[in-house]
C-alpha cells in the first residue's frame, strides 16, 4: 500500500509541476497576476510531493518491502541499514529520483531565498524550473519508475551490487547531484534573463552565490568519487578520465568559468552574452552527463543494466532544453549590449583568459568523450580514446592558465601595467623556480613534468600569499592594526584567496603522486619481505573473517622503516554470497606525505597470495586541494555583501577586490 | 604603441596560440586512439600487428590458467566464432569471471600472442560491455550468413 503513496505523489507532482511550468509563464508575459500567483504554491506544492516519493521509497528500502521491484533488485534483507538507505540511489531508477528530489530542494532554496527579485523575474525564474521538472518527471514516470511492483513479492532482494556497498555510496551521488542539479539554478536564471530582457550588474548578482553554492557541491562531489575510486576499486588511481568521470568533470570546468565572468558581469557589466552562454553550457553539460550515465552506452561503474528507450527519452529531452535554451539564446542575446570597454592588460583580459582556458580545456574532454560515441553511432566501429590523450592535451592547456591565475587578481580592473605586477611577483617568480629545483631533487627524481608541477603549485601558493599581503599593505596605510585591517577585508576576497590555494595545493599533490609513486606487483608467501626504498612490506599471512554479508579473507602486513614498524595492514578479498561476487578491499595507511597501498589479488598455493603495493606519495593533497577550494567559495558565499545587495535592489555594489 | 595596433598583436597572438592548441589536439588525438577488434578479425589479420588495441567477448568456461610465476595468467576470449589467447600480469578486476564478457587493451607480441595491459570486465551482474556485446553479435550474423550461403549451396547442389 505505502508504495502506491510514492507513485501518487509523482503524478502529481508531475501535474503540478506542468502548472508552474507553463500558466505564470503566460502570466509573466501577458501581465496577469492570478496567473503568476500560481508559480510559489505550485513549486513548492510539486518539491513536497517528490520528497515525499523519495522518502516513501526510502522507507520502503527500510522495510525490505521486496513487493517494489527496484527495492527487490537492489538491496536485500542482510544488507546493513545504511546501505540499504543508500540503495535507494544504487540503481538506475532511483538515481533519478533522487535527481528530481535534489531538484525539489533546490526549488523549494529559490522559492524561500531569492525572494528579493522583482516580481515577473522571480516568477520566471520558478516557471523554468518547473519546465526542468517536468522532463525528468516524464521521464521517470514513462520509463523508469521505481514504484513498479512485484506481484507476488520476491522473498529476498538481489541485493546492492557489492562495488556500491560503501560509506562513499551515502555521500558521492548526493553531493555530486546537488552540484549537476544545482547549475540548473543558474540555467534557469539566464532563461528568465532572456525572456525578460534584463541582463545587468543586479542580475549578475543574484546569480552569483547560487551558482557557487551547485560549484561548490560539485567540486566536493567530484572530489568524495575520486577518493573512493582510490580505496575502493584497489588499483590505485584517483582520476581514470573514465566518460563518465569526464561527464562530471566538464561541467565543472565550465563551472568554474562561469564564476569568473560572472564576477566580471557584475562588477564591470561586460561579457553578459558569455556569462549567459557558459549558464546554459553547465546545465547543458550536467543533462549531457546524466545522459551518458543513463543511457548505457558507456562501460563504466556507473553503468547500470539499462534499455535503449531511456537513452532515446533522454536524448529528446535534451534535445529539447539545449535546442530551446541556445534558440532563446540566438534570438535575445544581439540586444544585450557589451558592457564597459577595458584595456588589453586589464583584469577583465585574465578573467577572459582565465574563461578561453577552461571553455577550451572543457572542449577537449568533451571531444575525447564523445568521439568514440559519434563514430560508434554513425557506424565506423568501436574505439576508445586513451587517458594519454586526455593527460597530454589537459595539462597543455591548463598550465598558461595556471600561470595566469598568479597575474590575474593583481591586475587591476579596466587597465593594469605589467610591469607593476611584475615587481609585485619578484619574490614569488624566485620562490616558485627555487621549489621547482628543490623539490625534485630532494624527492630523487628529477623530471620536467615534476618541475613544471612543483613550479606551478607553488607560484599559485606564493602569489596568493602575495595578494594578501598587497591587501593588507594597502590598508596599512590608515594606520590600523593589522587584525582590524584583516578583518575589514570582505569574505569574498578570502574565499577567493583559499579557492585559489586549494588549486596550488591540488596541482603540488597531482604533480607529486604522478612523478613519484611507484607501485609492485608480487607473489608474497607468509613472512615474506617486500622492500621499496627505506620501506619493508612483511605479509604474515590470511585468515578467514565473517562480515555482515559477506565472508572475507583478511590479510595481515607489517610495514616497517628502520626496523621500526610504522604500519598494521589488513587488505580484504571479500565474497558475496547474494551476487556471487568477490571484492578486493585495499587497506590504506594514509599520511600528508605519502600513502602506503596494499590489495590482495588472489590466493595461490600454500598460504601465497599474489599481492600489489603502492607507495602513492602527497596524494592526499589532491582532495585536501578540493576541500579547500569549496571551503574558498563557502567563504564568498557568507559574504554579507550578497545579503545587502538583495534587500537593496538599487545599491550600487561595494568594490570588492 | 597604439590601441589598434596592440589590439592587432593580440589577435595574431591568439591565432598562434589556436594554431599550436589545433595541432597539438590532432596529433595527440590520433595517436591515442584505441580501435576495437573482434576474436574473428584479429584472428584474420585485420588488427595491427604493432601499438595498441582492444578486444571483447567472452571468457572461455575453463580457459583461465595461472602461469607458475603466480602472476601472469593467461586465458582464452570467444566471440563463439573463434578464440584467442590472453596473457596478462596483475590482478584481474573483481568482477572477471569464466564465461562472462570482457574487454581487454594491449597488443600482440612477437610470436602473436596477445599481451593486455588492462582488463575490464563487466560491473554487476546482468551488465554486458557494449563492445564484448558487439562481438557476440557480429559473429552470431556472420554464422547466420555462412549457414545461408551452405544452405544455398547445398540447395544448388
Amino acid at each position: 500500500m505505502i508504495p502506491a503513496i510514492g507513485e501518487l505523489s509523482l503524478i502529481l507532482a508531475f501535474i503540478f509541476a506542468i502548472i508552474q511550468g507553463t500558466l505564470p509563464l503566460v502570466g509573466a508575459w501577458r501581465n496577469k497576476t492570478t496567473l503568476m500567483n500560481l508559480a510559489v504554491p505550485t513549486a513548492r506544492a510539486q518539491s513536497l510531493l517528490i520528497l515525499v516519493s523519495f522518502v516513501v521509497l526510502m522507507y520502503s528500502f527500510y522495510a525490505n518491502d521486496f513487493s517494489v521491484l527496484y527495492v527487490a533488485s537492489t538491496s536485500n534483507s542482510q544488507l546493513p541499514t545504511m546501505y540499504r538507505l543508500a540503495a535507494v540511489w544504487g540503481g538506475h531508477e532511483g538515481s533519478m529520483l533522487l535527481w528530481v528530489a535534489i531538484l525539489s530542494i533546490w526549488t523549494i532554496a529559490v522559492t524561500l531565498f531569492a525572494n528579493n527579485l522583482p516580481d515577473t523575474f522571480r516568477i520566471r525564474l520558478i516557471a523554468v524550473m518547473g519546465l526542468v521538472s517536468v522532463g525528468f518527471l516524464a521521464f521517470i514516470l514513462f520509463t523508469s519508475n521505481p514504484f513498479d511492483r512485484l506481484i507476488p513479492a520476491a522473498l529476498d532482494g538481489r541485493d546492492l551490487n557489492p562495488l556500491l556497498q560503501d560509506p562513499g555510496m551515502v555521500f558521492h551521488p548526493p553531493v555530486l547531484y546537488m552540484g549537476y542539479v544545482g547549475f540548473s539554478v543558474a540555467f534557469a536564471f539566464a532563461i528568465a534573463a532572456l525572456l525578460d530582457g534584463r541582463l545587468d550588474n543586479a542580475w549578475a548578482r543574484w546569480t552569483r552565490p547560487w551558482t557557487t553554492v551547485a560549484w561548490m557541491f560539485l567540486t566536493l562531489g567530484i572530489a568524495f568519487g575520486s577518493k573512493w575510486a582510490y580505496y575502493e576499486l584497489g588499483w590505485g588511481g584517483w582520476w581514470f578520465w573514465d566518460a563518465v568521470e569526464n561527464a562530471s568533470f566538464m561541467p565543472w570546468l565550465v563551472g568554474t568559468a562561469l564564476i569568473h565572468s560572472l564576477a566580471v558581469t557584475e562588477k564591470r557589466g561586460a561579457f553578459k552574452v558569455w556569462t549567459v552562454l557558459l549558464s546554459i553550457c553547465a546545465f547543458s553539460l550536467s543533462l549531457l552527463g546524466t545522459f551518458l550515465v543513463r543511457s548505457g552506452v558507456l562501460t563504466s561503474v556507473h553503468a547500470f543494466a539499462t534499455d535503449p528507450s531511456r537513452g532515446l527519452f533522454i536524448l529528446l529531452y535534451l534535445v529539447i532544453v539545449i535546442g530551446g535554451a541556445l534558440l532563446l539564446f540566438a534570438l535575445r542575446a544581439p540586444n544585450v549590449g557589451l558592457g564597459e570597454k577595458f584595456d588589453v592588460v586589464s583584469r577583465e583580459s585574465f578573467l577572459l583568459a582565465n574563461n578561453v582556458v577552461l571553455a577550451v580545456a572543457a572542449g577537449s574532454v568533451l571531444l575525447g568523450t564523445m568521439y568514440p560515441l559519434l563514430i560508434d553511432a554513425l557506424g565506423g566501429g568501436k574505439i576508445s580514446v586513451g587517458p594519454p590523450y586526455f593527460d597530454a592535451v589537459f595539462v597543455a592547456i591548463m598550465a598558461p592558465g595556471l600561470f595566469l591565475m598568479g597575474l590575474g587578481p593583481l591586475a587591476k580592473w579596466k587597465k593594469a601595467s605589467i610591469p607593476e605586477i611584475g615587481t609585485r611577483l619578484k619574490l614569488a617568480a624566485v620562490i616558485s623556480i627555487v621549489s621547482a629545483l628543490l623539490v625534485p631533487s630532494v624527492l630523487g627524481k628529477i623530471s620536467l613534468m615534476a618541475a613544471v608541477g612543483v613550479f606551478m603549485g607553488a607560484w599559485i601558493v606564493s602569489t596568493t600569499l602575495i595578494l594578501l599581503q598587497n591587501r593588507i599593505k594597502t590598508k596599512q596605510l590608515a594606520n590600523v592594526s593589522l587584525v582590524e585591517n584583516l578583518k575589514t577585508i570582505p569574505l569574498a576576497f578570502y574565499g577567493m584567496l583559499l579557492a585559489h590555494l586549494g588549486v596550488g595545493v591540488f596541482v603540488l599533490g597531482v604533480t607529486l603522486v604522478k612523478g613519484y609513486e611507484s607501485e609492485q606487483d608480487l607473489r608474497m608467501e607468509v613472512n615474506d619481505i617486500a622492500k621499496i626504498g627505506d620501506l619493508s612490506f612483511i605479509f604474515k599471512g590470511a585468515q578467514k573473517v565473517q562480515g555482515p554479508n559477506y565472508i572475507s579473507s583478511q590479510g595481515k602486513f607489517v610495514v616497517t622503516e628502520d626496523d621500526k614498524q610504522i604500519a598494521l595492514l589488513y587488505p580484504e578479498k571479500r565474497f558475496y554470497p547474494v551476487q556471487g561476487a568477490t571484492m578486493t578491499e585495499a587497506d590504506i595507511e594514509p599520511g600528508v606525505f605519502k600513502d602506503l597501498y596494499v590489495s590482495l589479488g588472489e590466493p595461490l598455493e600454500k598460504g601465497a597470495w599474489s599481492v600489489r603495493i603502492y607507495i602513492k606519495p602527497f596524494v592526499q593533497w589532491i582532495w585536501a586541494g578540493c576541500i579547500i577550494m569549496a571551503l574558498g567559495g563557502l567563504l564568498a558565499l557568507l559574504d554579507k555583501r550578497y545579503r545587502i545587495a538583495n534587500k537593496n535592489l538599487t545599491s550600487k555594489a561595494e568594490e570588492v577586490f | 604603441m597604439k590601441a589598434r595596433h596592440k589590439r592587432f598583436g593580440l589577435i595574431a597572438v591568439g591565432l598562434l596560440l589556436l594554431v599550436v592548441a589545433v595541432v597539438l589536439f590532432t596529433k595527440s588525438f590520433k595517436s591515442n586512439l584505441v580501435f576495437f577488434f573482434t576474436p574473428t578479425q584479429v584472428a584474420s589479420g585485420e588488427a595491427p600487428k604493432t601499438g595498441n588495441f582492444r578486444i571483447g567477448g567472452m571468457v572461455e568456461e575453463g580457459s583461465l590458467k595461472r602461469l607458475p610465476d603466480g602472476l601472469r595468467v593467461e586465458f582464452k576470449v570467444t566471440d563463439t566464432a573463434r578464440t584467442m589467447q590472453v596473457q596478462y600480469k596483475g590482478i584481474l578486476p573483481d568482477l572477471f569471471k569464466e564465461g562472462k564478457g570482457v574487454v581487454a587493451e594491449g597488443s600482440l607480441n612477437k610470436d602473436g600472442l596477445f599481451v593486455a595491459d588492462q582488463v575490464l570486465a563487466k560491473h554487476d551482474e546482468n551488465y554486458m560491455p557494449p563492445e564484448a556485446a558487439a562481438a557476440l553479435e557480429s559473429a552470431k550474423t556472420q554464422k547466420a550468413k555462412d549457414a545461408t550461403v551452405s544452405n544455398a549451396m547445398e540447395g544448388a547442389k
